[in-house]
């Protein structure tokens, strides 16, 4: 086996809030170019933990490093996210959504580019929204598009950025089962393609084994039935999956079809 | 078919929307004959061609002492103050705005004062503007800028606050620094929200604008309105207060028709 090397070490991270503790001891090490799906109950701290992940939101207790170096608590250019919803700018059309992404970088006070820059980025968006089948889309403003299109959009401008981590909060959660599917073949090949660890929550379980190379389920271990708040969600399953694996251990015993058994 | 599920065609919508105006002037035809049969001098009700007389007095012939077109002039300098009041307070809505609804260490700074601010009414302190100012332009146009500065800045604060968090994370995620979130983000979806609180502050300003002229000035609508108020010449003044309302109405309809022209995607 490949010795690989932990991009992103969790360690005995807690995040409580006042009267409530939503994540506690999560601790855990991905390595480069791993699907990691997150499922588990509403309520279970996924979203927080994509969360902490992103920047957003900073746990109380323990360390987040990503490449050895401990996370800095602010969304960053090195983890792309794509949410369920809201991840495409309304005021702009698909090209300038994916345009933006390259423009941001290339001009700090204008967030503009003119002339051969310019050129060069219509070209690379261009190129990215091929990828995503876009291209006939491009002058479309986001309202004028399907919900799965929104998201091939939402894909496409966090991809051309070329982040390290993809974090992903339920990205296909308001699509048409049928549409779902292009979306996993779309995202795979992404994935492999761009050299991506990713991280997905999603709340269909099939999704989580089929997509996915390990699987995480997040629930809460200790439950104090007179105050549901006073434990936290961890990681409960951690298990590695996917079609390359065998699945029909786990599978039985979790009494789950998965779509590539 | 259901009253609920009937609507009014091309025809349908525009007599509906005309009926309400025209009964409203044989009402007035009516009204008015009614009283100059009884006194042929009653001023209360002039009939039209008095306001027609009226109309051709102060817009068509020069003013027999200044020489002026006073309709004229009168339109030209309330309009100025107008737009230089309302202008300014657009300007203020966003440079404060938006930096309160993003950035919390500014916001935590001017939001309360601002909030404050808003709830002093324009009118209390217009002693004071006159005495500060002096009876000039610039007492009239701070009537106009306090009186809808102050809402415009909380309604664009609270627009950016109501902007998706997922939007602000997305952008910081595509490696984009607070100024260009703020420049690329931020600012181009408040624009056309911010010509909407302009739609809305409108009313007040214009408010503001006749009181501040009623009280002191030597020219525009709001002044004539009130000189004239002295000899009841209500020939002249229904004439001012039917073109007041059809310029407030010219620049309500303006805005809309420039939101939708300039930002299509907005309200989709």
């Amino acid at each position: 086996m490949v010795r690989c090397v932990a991009v992103i070490e969790i360690h005995n991270v807690w995040k409580r809030y006042l009267d409530k503790t939503v994540l506690e001891k999560v601790s855990l090490s991905v390595e480069k170019n791993e699907f990691v799906t997150i499922v588990g109950a509403s309520g279970c701290g996924k979203t927080t933990f994509l969360r902490m992940l992103l920047g957003e939101v900073e746990p109380c207790e323990g360390t987040i490093r990503i490449d050895g170096a401990p996370l800095i608590p602010e969304p960053g250019a090195d983890r792309g996210v794509v949410f369920q919803r809201y991840s495409v700018f309304p005021h702009l059309t698909v090209l300038e959504n994916v345009m933006m992404a390259l423009e941001l970088s290339d001009s700090r006070w204008l967030g503009r580019t003119f002339g051969r820059r310019r050129a060069r980025n219509v070209q690379r968006a261009r190129e990215m929204l091929k990828r995503v089948s876009l291209e006939h889309a491009s002058d479309n403003y986001p309202s004028e598009l399907s919900g799965g299109m929104q998201q091939r959009l939402a894909l496409a401008q966090t991809l051309v950025k070329a982040p390290r981590i993809l974090l992903l909060d339920e990205p296909f959660g308001a699509l048409d089962p049928g549409y779902r599917s292009d979306m996993h073949a779309l995202l795979l090949d992404l994935f492999q393609e761009l050299d991506l660890t990713v991280f997905m929550i999603t709340h269909d379980i099939t999704e989580g084994f089929s997509l996915g190379s390990r699987l995480l389920v997040f629930d809460k271990p200790r439950v104090d039935p007179h105050n549901p708040d006073l434990y936290g969600a961890t990681v409960t399953f951690d298990l590695p999956v996917g079609h390359h694996r065998r699945l029909d251990s786990i599978v039985d015993n979790m009494n789950v079809k998965p779509s590539h058994a | 078919m259901r009253l609920i599920n009937r609507r009014p065609g091309g025809v349908g919508l525009f007599a509906s929307a005309a009926i309400p105006f025209a009964l409203a002037l044989v009402l007035y035809v009516v009204a008015s004959s009614i009283r100059l049969a009884e006194n042929p001098d009653d001023k209360l009700l002039p009939d039209l061609s008095t306001i027609g007389a009226a109309i051709e007095r102060v817009a068509f012939e020069p003013d027999k002492r200044t020489g002026d077109y006073i309709f004229w002039t009168d339109t030209g300098a309330s309009l100025a103050r107008l737009a230089t009041g309302v202008f300014l307070a657009a300007f203020l809505g966003l440079a404060v705005g938006v930096p309160n609804g993003l950035v919390p260490w500014f916001g935590a700074f001017w939001s309360p004062a601002i909030r404050a601010l808003s709830m002093i009414p324009p009118l209390a302190i217009l002693p004071i503007l006159f005495i500060v100012f002096g009876v000039g332009e610039l007492a009239k146009v701070m009537l106009i800028l306090l009186g809808t500065a102050p809402f415009l800045m909380r309604d664009i604060e609270q627009r950016v606050r109501e902007l998706p968090r997922e939007q602000l994370i997305k952008a910081q995620t595509l490696d984009a620094t607070s100024w260009q979130v703020a420049l690329r983000v931020v600012f181009p979806q408040v624009l056309p929200r911010l010509i909407d609180g302009v739609r809305l502050s409108l009313g007040s300003a214009w408010l503001f604008l006749i009181a501040a002229e009623a009280i002191a000035s030597t020219d525009g609508l709001g002044y004539r309105i009130f000189l004239v108020r002295r000899y009841l010449a209500m020939d002249v003044i229904l004439p001012y207060v039917a073109w007041i309302t059809f310029l407030a109405f010219l620049f309500d309809f303006g805005l809309r028709r420039l939101n939708r022209r300039y930002f299509p995607w907005y309200g989709a």
